[in-house]
């Protein structure tokens, strides 16, 4: 018996499978969502016995039409699969490739209250990339080179283009890159936090999704919102940790 | 369908444009109406009116004008339509729902001017509708400082007449608006060259008032579980009602309604029973943004009624018939309108009562906020929203849009995520 949760992002597309010999969190895998996701995500299942799948993310609606899978929200989702990492955990702070959201979970792990940001990547993974490629590094070192900075340079915009344009015109003033990096982190987190305090914020605070990764967006979370936060080991995979949990869930799994 | 072909180009309609939006509406129509399951047989009417929607009305609009009659085109409640209907004129609420005309608009209206704002305007500048070609005065209002200004550069391309909402509902504010409406007979007699006369308004009145309380009959069947008609359906039945013959309309919402009456009882829906019962509350939804209500139903939510222009601010409130002199009519149709609580208004609590009252009256699970891109008066109000239903334990979803496709997918997993919430 395996139940499986699919989250297909906009970047990236997650798998975790759940069976009675797999850890808690399953066994995950991460790839790009590509051109044709739906293709990846026919790819990805030919490999998998299922006995029971679910889909959320971006995409879950173009692939659970074609494969005849439930779907749920990534919202739904990331709570559950956090609850299961962290018991304790009362607010979801994800941002992923394309969204950012806030979540607020009941004393018994519902929904309680959600954010998100509007139609554009303003402020979101995305975003991060994209400044990343401007300043010549990978995405991964990104948040480390914030993080050496000495003091922040400052950009405005969380919209792509226009904080790209304010990037390359902090560079021709010989600005230097961690400042510069520094500065779009603390444009994100500011961001973040208005909509965490928005929505209220519970202890355990957990941060997932794509960015979560990055250590300087958590840093600057955690020292603005003036709480600990725990990020899981596996931050990208928490939606579809989720989506598998709800898919065994009726089923004798464990 | 030549017929109407000729008749646009004596509009002086852009052919070319006017065909790739009509092109548009069409299959957009067909998936979103015409695949809903158990419609009630009464929606024909409805769907032949948006089947011929710059065609059989128009027309009627003409054989008006050849004759002399005057037609008046509006764009919000608190015009006071009976003084038009009273002097024989027609008035017709503009539509301003489609994106098509969004990019023309912003050839000269800022960018962040809300989207109905543009589409109206835009469908003014690329001469593309033709009850706008068709009217001979255009009545705007104050209700928002993008309208009012927005009308200002209207009026280079045709009359425009503009009424002052004032935005307090104290003594002085209604005295304010009591001479507007005054104001206004005035205007319209002058336009159509007719007396208005206490007994054609009284008549007037009268017949307003049974369009009104068709479309609260309808209303009313909504809070049936099941409901017996989509929020689809509805929200078309009533933007339809701005712009059809007031005493037709009032036919077929009530034989509409008769249909409906028959469902109700014999416990026939178009839902299941459990469908989570969704008020949508907000901004108004023009001829053809049916984008909220779509994605809502498309998940599996029944939308059970709307507080809005398109909506209960349209028709919950009944004119006086019984003024003793003209002056007095008059007067009565003033204060029905004062009664709109729009969010123009500061403070607007009574909106909020509203919010609350419908809430419990229609039993719905949830209520979606929905407020167009840039409104910024519906936008403000949100936030008392949003704490007077958590006060009153109802939960609630903000929806800030356009007409545009590009945010559906943002939008869906928000309505996907909130109807898990309360599923519960």
């Amino acid at each position: 018996m395996t139940a499986v949760g699919l989250d297909v992002g906009s970047r990236t597309i997650k798998l975790v499978k759940l069976n009675s010999s797999s850890p808690a969190e399953g066994e995950s895998l991460v790839v790009p969502s590509g051109p044709n996701p739906l293709r990846r995500c026919r790819d990805l299942l030919a490999d998998v016995e299922i006995t029971s799948l679910v889909v959320t993310g971006y995409g879950r609606h173009l692939v659970s039409g074609e494969i005849s899978a439930r779907t749920v929200s990534e919202i739904k989702a990331y709570s559950i699969g956090a609850r299961r990492l962290y018991p304790d955990a009362h607010t979801v702070i994800d941002i992923g490739g394309q969204d950012s959201k806030v979540t607020l979970l009941s004393e018994s792990g519902d929904v309680q209250k959600f954010e998100m940001n509007d139609r554009c990547a303003a402020g979101t993974g995305r975003f991060l990339e994209v400044m990343a490629g401007t300043l010549e590094v990978g995405i991964a070192e990104l948040g480390g080179l914030a993080l050496n900075a000495s003091k922040a340079a400052r950009v405005n915009s969380l919209c792509t283009v226009f904080a790209e344009s304010e990037v390359v015109s902090l560079i021709s003033r010989g600005e230097d890159s961690a400042s510069i990096a520094l500065a779009l982190h603390e444009a994100i987190a500011v961001r973040m936090t208005a909509m965490a305090r928005r929505v209220g914020i519970r202890e355990r605070l957990v941060f997932a999704g794509g960015a979560a990764l990055n250590p300087c967006l958590k840093k600057l979370l955690s020292e603005k919102l003036g709480v600990d936060i725990a990020v899981p080991d596996s931050p990208q995979t928490v939606g579809a940790l989720g989506a598998a949990i709800l898919a065994g869930e009726g089923r004798e799994l464990l | 369908m030549a017929d109407n072909r000729e008749m646009w180009t004596e509009l002086g309609i852009d052919l070319k444009q006017h065909d790739v939006l009509l092109g548009g509406l069409g299959p957009a129509y067909a998936d979103i109406y015409l695949s809903q399951k158990d419609r009630p047989k009464g929606m024909g009417f409805f769907d032949l009116v948006v089947g011929d929607i710059h065609g059989i009305r128009v027309h009627e609009l003409q054989e008006h004008a050849k004759k002399g009659g005057k037609v008046v085109a509006t764009y919000c409640v608190f015009v006071p339509e009976e003084f038009v209907w009273a002097a024989g004129g027609i008035p017709v609420g503009l539509c301003a729902g489609a994106h098509f005309s969004v990019p023309l608009a912003e050839e000269v209206l800022p960018r962040n001017t809300c989207p109905l704002i543009k589409s109206s305007f835009g469908f003014k500048l690329g001469r593309l509708c033709p009850y706008v070609q068709s009217s001979h005065l255009i009545v705007g209002e104050t209700t928002c400082d993008g309208k009012k200004k927005m009308f200002e550069t209207l009026a280079q391309y045709q009359p425009v007449y503009v009424m002052e909402v004032p935005n307090k509902k104290t003594k002085y504010s209604r005295a304010l608006w009591a001479g507007e409406v005054h104001e206004f007979r005035g205007v319209i007699e002058k336009l159509t060259g007719n007396r208005i006369t206490l007994e054609n308004l009284k008549e007037a009145t009268a017949r307003v008032n049974g369009r009104r309380r068709a479309l609260q009959r309808l209303y009313n069947l909504r809070k049936a579980t099941p409901v017996p008609i989509s929020g689809k359906d509805a929200l078309l039945v009533t933007q339809v009602s701005f712009y059809d013959d007031v005493t037709r309309n009032t036919q077929m919402v009530n034989a509409l309604c008769d249909e409906l009456d028959l469902r109700v009882k014999e416990g026939k829906g178009v839902f299941p029973v459990d469908a989570p019962r969704i008020l949508v509350s907000g901004s108004p939804m023009a001829i053809p943004n049916w984008k909220v209500h779509h994605l809502l139903e498309s998940a599996g939510a029944a939308v059970v009624c709307e507080e809005s222009c398109t909506g209960t601010r349209f028709f919950s409130d009944l004119a006086d018939e019984g003024g003793a002199t003209l002056d007095a009519q008059t007067n009565a149709i003033a204060d029905r309108y004062m009664k709109i609580n729009c969010a123009c208004f500061t403070p607007n609590d009574e909106r909020l009562s509203d919010i609350v009252r419908l809430a419990k009256e229609y039993n719905v699970d949830g209520v979606v906020h929905y407020n167009l891109q840039f409104c910024q008066t519906y936008a403000n109000e949100a936030t008392k929203v949003e704490k007077t239903l958590a006060d009153e334990g109802i939960p609630l979803l903000r929806l800030e849009t356009d007409y545009s496709d590009e945010d559906t997918g943002q939008l869906r997993t928000r309505i996907d995520a909130f109807l898990e919430m309360i599923r519960k």
